[in-house]
C-alpha cells in the first residue's frame, strides 16, 4: 500500500576516541555540518543540535532567526543519538513526529583512538505529507519552493547519472 | 494528491473527484508534479493514468545518500582535527 524507501546507510572510520567522536558530532555539529543544507532564506550562521533528548535541531541565521528542522529523540552519549529531519510539503519544519524521517547514529569504539561511526537515515516516505499537499493545492500556495527543491534534486541526480 | 497516488495509480478523472477544485486546476498540478518527476503518466485506452514516479521519490533518498557521504567526510576531518589539538 505505502511506498517505502530503503534507508540510507553510511559508516566512516575516525581516528578519535568514541567520546571525542560523539562530542564533535553533537556539540561540534557546527564544525562539520554542510552549510548548504539549510532551509532558511538567509545564509546559515550556526548549525545546532541541542544536547539532550527532546532537544531541537536548527540552523541560526545572521539576524537570529532560527530554522528548526528536527528533534533529538534519544540521547545516549557516547554511543548513540537518534534525531529527526522533518520538513513538510511547504519545505518547512513539520512538528508532527509521524511526518519525520529519522537519523540514527551509532559510535563503536574500535580502540582508544579509533571509532567507527554508522549513520542510518530512514523513513523518507513519511515526509510526503498528503494533508499539506492537499491544503497547498486548495490554497494555491506552498508548492513552488518544494517543487523547485525536488526538481533540483532530480536534475542533480540525472546529471550525475 | 501525492497521498492518493502513493496508495495506487489513479485515472485523472478519479483524482479530480477527491478535490474541490476545477478539472483544469487538477491537470495543471499534475503537469507540475510530472515536470518535477514526482509522478508519471501512461495511457490505458482513453484514460490517462497517473502514478507515483519511483525515481522522483528516490531522488530525495539519493540527495541524502550523497549528503551523508559528504557530511561524514567533513565530520571525520573535524573529529580528527580535534584529536590533534586543533580544537579545545
Amino acid at each position: 500500500m505505502n511506498v517505502t524507501e530503503a534507508p540510507v546507510k553510511k559508516s566512516i572510520a575516525v581516528k578519535a576516541s568514541v567520546e571525542d567522536a560523539f562530542k564533535v558530532f553533537t556539540e561540534g555539529f557546527d564544525t562539520w555540518w554542510p552549510r548548504a543544507h539549510h532551509i532558511g532564506k538567509q545564509p546559515l550562521v550556526k548549525a545546532v543540535i541541542e544536547t539532550h533528548a527532546g532537544g531541537r535541531c536548527f540552523g541560526r541565521e545572521a539576524d537570529g532567526t532560527e530554522c528548526d528542522w528536527g528533534r533529538v529523540l534519544s540521547w545516549e552519549p557516547p554511543t548513540r543519538i537518534l534525531f529527526t529531519w522533518q520538513i513538510n510539503g511547504h519545505w518547512q519544519f513539520d512538528p508532527d513526529p509521524a511526518h519525520a524521517s529519522e537519523i540514527e547514529v551509532r559510535f563503536h569504539a574500535d580502540g582508544p583512538a579509533q571509532t567507527t561511526v554508522e549513520v542510518e537515515h530512514r523513513y523518507f516516505e513519511r515526509l510526503v505529507d498528503g494533508e499539506n499537499v492537499h491544503g497547498a493545492i486548495r490554497s494555491g500556495g506552498g508548492w513552488p519552493a518544494l517543487l523547485d527543491s525536488y526538481a533540483r534534486m532530480v536534475k542533480d541526480q540525472s546529471s550525475t547519472g | 494528491m501525492l497521498e492518493y497516488l502513493i496508495a495506487r495509480p489513479h485515472p485523472v478523472g478519479e483524482l479530480a473527484d477527491h478535490f474541490d477544485v476545477s478539472r483544469p486546476a487538477i491537470s495543471k498540478h499534475l503537469r507540475i508534479l510530472k515536470h518535477a518527476n514526482l509522478v508519471r503518466e501512461r495511457r490505458e485506452g482513453r484514460n490517462r493514468i497517473y502514478e507515483l514516479n519511483p525515481a522522483g521519490i528516490e531522488a530525495l533518498r539519493a540527495y541524502f545518500d550523497r549528503f551523508w557521504t559528504d557530511a561524514l567526510a567533513a565530520f571525520k576531518r573535524a573529529a580528527e582535527h580535534k584529536n590533534h589539538g586543533g580544537l579545545t
